[in-house]
């Protein structure tokens, strides 16, 4: 499926800030922003939700901690037994390390693996870019125009109004 | 950036300490005062001395038998112990006033800009805590500490013991009181110092005083670096004189720092609930919440480092530490050993995990103060079955750690009183107005 998108190229944060504000205060819906590097306040401005990612990595945490529990009692405790410094079989002290570790390794894991996969930055042979400059030195702005793109003259000046250096259109075919 | 909040900037405020205020402190004090006659009266006239009694006798743990070998009444040794453990307590948390903000210094951070103030404040406490921890060591040193006993390094005395007197080169009384004296000038010297320079670039602006402070941070932060760990092992550790954990200044460094930034967020939403600091936002109790957060988990991981390694090597001169905490004297410390780990881990823990609640003042306040009680008993029980062994108590601690606070919230507050509560002239402060996490 092929959507066209309007970019706005933008050469500052501060007036991408403003731009922001100003194009969905005109009614305008913004697909996205991209930028080389996290802007401060852009959630806020683009109207995002806050994620529900530490939702996931609180689940990958428990996860990660009773499966470590469960492999180190069950190894030590039950399946091989073995005495180590004199201590119990099941001695949880000694547990704490490992726990910690695979708890921080499930949570690691698990999120960027979820990120990944939901915001589509997954490796994958054709990665669809707006514009590559945004990795480098700008800051895009990309709007959802329709079919008939008739809305392009009219969002070119809006974007223009707000300190765009170059309005471009785009298309892009998405799975 | 000046679409991200509607403050453009912040102008100087100045806090008014009314007589309400004054009179808390005061009643704090007084309150203090009453607990502390309570429970001397409680310890002469024996109340519940069947079991204080029995306790002694089966000290058994104990290297060196019952508390009371001096002689001295056990309300004196309890009063001169609980000086000395709530003076550690706020002197150390006085001290992470000036650390805070060298670190911030240092970091070339804006964010805490708004939050110096309360920082530099905390600090009043250095010098009259410092002076307070020479006295009662002068008076009160043989109640505390085990090595400054007649004849304990003498071959020839009763009192002797190899070990202790192994340790002679550390521990004599000249050099411990010289490096006691040299700990107290650093921390007071570079408060001091960082203040003036805060003050002058209030009155005169321009980045010259920033540079100078960052030059004295930096100097701050090596010597401190030596100096807390050390003064753990010359203050805390050493009533434990057998004893030893390469662990132990982190520990207590550990235990003041996360102290002190609880103390300094719990100080920041008071002044926000009063009308202060009107460019302070959630956005900057959010990042204190995650220090309180961290620095917490901090605590627990070097406590449990300590713990884990005695736990498993099980060497009979470095288990005798918990075990005397885990059930030694009759178990008297262990409710306190798991509401430790209670209260200084599991609680900040779960209760400042998500965003939100960094964010809620409500919530802040109620970890930060657990956090504050938390620590003052984390010491509480560093010292305790050390020095008091079986005859431990809480009436008396309790009332010298209230008029402690009063005392301390006396000076804190005069010094927050006495500048501006937004350092005006400060290089950052616009950055810190517009913070955003």
């Amino acid at each position: 499926m092929t959507k066209h998108f309007a970019l706005g190229i933008f050469e500052d944060e501060d007036v991408l800030l403003h731009a922001v504000e100003n194009v969905r205060a005109a009614g305008v819906k913004i697909h996205d922003v991209f930028s080389p590097y996290p802007v401060h306040g852009i959630d806020d401005a683009l109207g995002i939700e806050r994620s529900r990612l530490p939702i996931a990595a609180f689940f990958f945490g428990m996860t990660g901690l009773a499966f470590a529990l469960w492999m180190q009692i069950y190894m030590l405790g039950f399946d091989w037994p073995m005495i180590i410094g004199g201590k119990p079989h099941i001695a949880l002290p000694a547990f704490v390390p490992v726990a910690f570790e695979l708890t921080v390794f499930f949570t690691c894991h698990g999120m960027a693996i979820t990120f990944f996969t939901i915001t589509g930055l997954y490796p994958r042979f054709k990665v669809p870019v707006m514009d590559v400059r945004a990795t480098d030195d700008k800051f895009v702005m990309a709007i959802e125009l329709d079919e008939t793109s008739s809305q392009f003259p009219r969002l070119t000046q809006l974007l223009r109004e707000n300190g765009a250096s170059e309005v471009n259109q785009k298309e892009m075919t998405h799975n | 950036m000046a679409t991200l909040t509607h403050q453009e900037s912040a102008t100087a405020e100045q806090l008014v300490v009314t007589d309400g205020a004054r009179k808390i402190f005061l009643t704090i004090i007084i309150a203090g005062v009453v607990i502390l006659i309570l429970g001397i009266l409680a310890s002469v006239m024996g109340w519940g001395a069947a079991e204080h009694g029995e306790a002694a006798g089966h000290a058994g743990v104990a290297a060196h038998g019952a508390a009371h070998e001096e002689g001295g009444p056990i309300w004196l040794k309890r009063l001169i112990i609980s000086l000395w453990h709530s003076n550690l307590f706020f002197l150390g948390v006085s001290t992470v006033g000036t650390v805070f903000m060298a670190i911030n210094y240092v970091a070339y951070s804006g964010w805490s800009v708004l939050l110096k103030r309360i920082a530099e404040a905390l600090s009043a406490w250095v010098i009259p805590g410092g002076v307070i921890m020479l006295i009662v060591f002068l008076i009160g040193r043989h109640d505390i500490f085990h090595w400054t006993h007649e004849g304990i390094m003498d071959k020839g005395s009763p009192n002797y013991d190899a070990i202790i007197a192994g340790k002679s080169g550390f521990l004599n009384l000249p050099f411990y009181v010289i490096r006691m004296v040299s700990y107290l000038v650093i921390w007071g010297v570079f408060s001091w110092k960082l203040r003036q320079l805060s003050l002058q670039e209030d009155l005169h602006g321009g980045t010259y005083w920033f540079h100078k402070s960052i030059t004295a941070s930096a100097l701050f932060l090596v010597l401190y670096a030596v100096t807390s760990s050390m003064s753990a092992w010359d203050w805390v550790m050493s009533v434990d004189t057998h004893w030893f954990s390469t662990m132990f200044g982190w520990y207590v460094f550990a235990s003041w720092w996360v102290s002190g930034i609880a103390a300094i967020a719990l100080t920041a939403i008071f002044l926000k609930q009063a009308g202060y600091l009107r460019a302070l936002s959630s956005n900057h109790l959010h990042d204190l919440g995650k220090l309180m957060f961290g620095f917490s988990i901090f605590w627990t991981y070097v406590w449990f480092c300590q713990f884990m390694l005695i736990w498993y090597a099980n060497l009979p001169e470095e288990a005798v530490y918990f075990n005397q905490r885990l059930g030694g004297f009759e178990g008297r410390y262990t409710f306190m050993f798991f509401f430790n780990i209670a209260i200084n881990f599991v609680f900040p823990f779960l209760g400042l995990m998500t965003r939100d609640a960094k964010r809620q003042m409500i919530i802040m306040k109620i970890v930060a103060i657990a956090i504050l009680c938390g620590h003052w008993s984390d010491f509480y029980l560093m010292l305790m079955p050390g020095t008091m062994k079986g005859e431990n108590g809480f009436l008396i601690e309790i009332g010298v750690a209230a008029i402690f606070l009063g005392a301390f919230l006396i000076l804190f507050t005069r010094r927050l009183a006495s500048a501006s509560l937004v350092p005006v002239n400060h290089p950052f402060l616009d950055e810190s107005i517009h913070h955003t996490t």
